[in-house]
């Protein structure tokens, strides 16, 4: 994964860069399916990377290579020593050689998706890796989750809700989850999903593609 | 005096530089059974002082030396004489991919001419130990105080591995890292009596258990650390 690129570091404050957009959530919630779902809808229209950060093995990463939506060499795999939410919160340095590797590769991109390994709810991408960052529930975890909260759900620009499709046989309570979520996240976006029957969660993928045109908007005159 | 907090911070298993995806071969040691509790942990972590700590020790106090006064020539040398003291390619990508990673967190932390001419003269990452000595004299440290972290962090990487991985009990295990102190004193020591530039006669340890577990390890499916 080597690359020569000591001496030309992306400046910090994002200008010159792709926006970096950190998923998270807990394990088998849909990361990888909204990874794969956001490829097929974005990939015709922005340039993108991705970074996977398997707890175990290349299993995330092959997944995606095999799904076929996104060039293969485009998606890096990160190792993280058991601890998931270390790799993206408290020692970044992996992720973000992975990151600028993708970059210097194939830039100018738009977007690099930085996916975690499956944790906890206390689990969030530090702002010195994502610029933003969508946390993924399913509703077959129980839907007294949004309402315990934690820094993923109450902190993240959009919470994404999953698998709504399962909602009656898991006895979920769908208005339930909404109304808890909306108070615990303070009037941020909540969007529900159901990646298995809309393959390419356009409407998490229209709000992408808003954040991203922000972020050019935002820091038009370096890219 | 700044040498010191800078030792510290350097040899802190928090410092934001990747180290934490790293076992030093005590992942691919659980795996093959080589490590299964405390004793055996104590052997493997004895061992790798010995060997891989000391040659590491060695390499980071000389950086620390060239730190001082940098120049593209010497670090590329001193980078030379890691490459041929680290006989496995796995462990070699390993420790480059740490110390580019380490250069790149560290100039952040220390901007200094010692590592702006590391990076510009060994630009797809030199060894951790050249990094870690770099880093060490940019931030003010002695080539003794370099050799000690990085002596140190030979050790505790294993060490905190082999708690995740086989779920040992901390408290142990650091009562373990507490009783090598005499030895880490050694490697240290032993690391810093090479006169200047004469580094042909750095100390070359070998470990051919520890390059084999690298290259095992590398071509095992299930893995949870780069090393």
């Amino acid at each position: 994964m080597s690359a020569n690129h000591d001496d030309h570091h992306h400046a910090p404050d994002g200008h010159g860069r792709a926006l970096r957009l950190g998923i998270g959530g807990p394990v088998g919630s849909g990361k990888t399916a909204l990874v794969a779902a956001l490829c097929r809808s974005l990939g015709p229209s922005l340039r993108l990377g991705v970074v996977t950060n398997d707890i175990y093995t290349t299993e995330d990463a092959d997944f995606l290579r095999r799904a076929g939506v996104i060039d293969a060499e485009r998606i890096l795999a990160v190792q993280t020593g058991c601890c998931p939410h270390t790799a993206i919160r408290d020692d970044i340095a992996a992720n973000i050689d992975a990151v600028e590797t993708l970059e210097e590769r194939f830039g100018p991109l738009d977007l690099v998706i930085v996916e975690s390994g499956g944790d906890n709810l206390t689990a969030t991408f530090s702002r010195g890796l994502a610029d933003r960052q969508i946390f993924v529930l399913d509703v077959s975890g129980g839907d007294k989750v949004p309402r315990k909260g934690g820094p993923g759900v109450t902190t993240a620009d959009l919470l994404v809700v999953n698998k709504t499709d399962l909602a009656p046989m898991v006895g979920a309570d769908l208005t339930v989850m909404s109304r808890d979520a909306a108070k615990v996240r303070d009037g941020k976006p909540v969007l529900f999903t159901s990646i298995r029957e809309d393959k390419g969660a356009h409407s998490v993928a229209e709000w992408v593609v808003g954040i991203v045109d922000a972020w050019h908007h935002e820091h038009a005159h370096s890219v | 005096m700044h040498g010191d907090m800078a030792m510290l911070l350097l040899a802190d298993s928090r410092l934001p530089a990747g180290g934490h995806a790293h076992s030093g071969g005590a992942e691919e040691a659980v795996r093959v059974g080589a490590i299964t509790g405390p004793e055996d942990l104590a052997r493997f972590l004895r061992g790798r002082l010995a060997t891989a700590g000391v040659v590491t020790a060695a390499l980071a106090a000389a950086a620390c030396e060239v730190g001082a006064r940098p120049a593209p020539e010497r670090w590329q040398r001193l980078d030379a004489e890691a490459d041929c003291r680290i006989s496995a390619p796995a462990q070699r990508e390993a420790s480059r991919t740490q110390g580019r990673l380490l250069v790149r967190t560290t100039r952040r932390i220390w901007p200094s001419e010692a590592l702006d001419s590391l990076a510009l003269a060994v630009p797809d990452g030199a060894h951790h130990p050249v990094a870690l000595g770099a880093a060490a004299a940019a931030a003010g440290c002695e080539p003794r105080q370099a050799a000690l972290a990085a002596a140190y962090t030979s050790v505790t990487a294993p060490a905190t591995a082999a708690v995740r991985l086989l779920g040992l009990d901390p408290v142990l295990v650091h009562r373990l890292l507490a009783d090598l102190a005499p030895a880490l004193n050694d490697a240290a020591h032993e690391a810093c009596v090479i006169q200047a530039d004469d580094w042909s006669d750095l100390p070359a340890h070998a470990a051919p258990a520890l390059d084999l577990l690298a290259e095992q390890h590398l071509r095992t499916e299930v893995r949870l650390f780069v090393s």
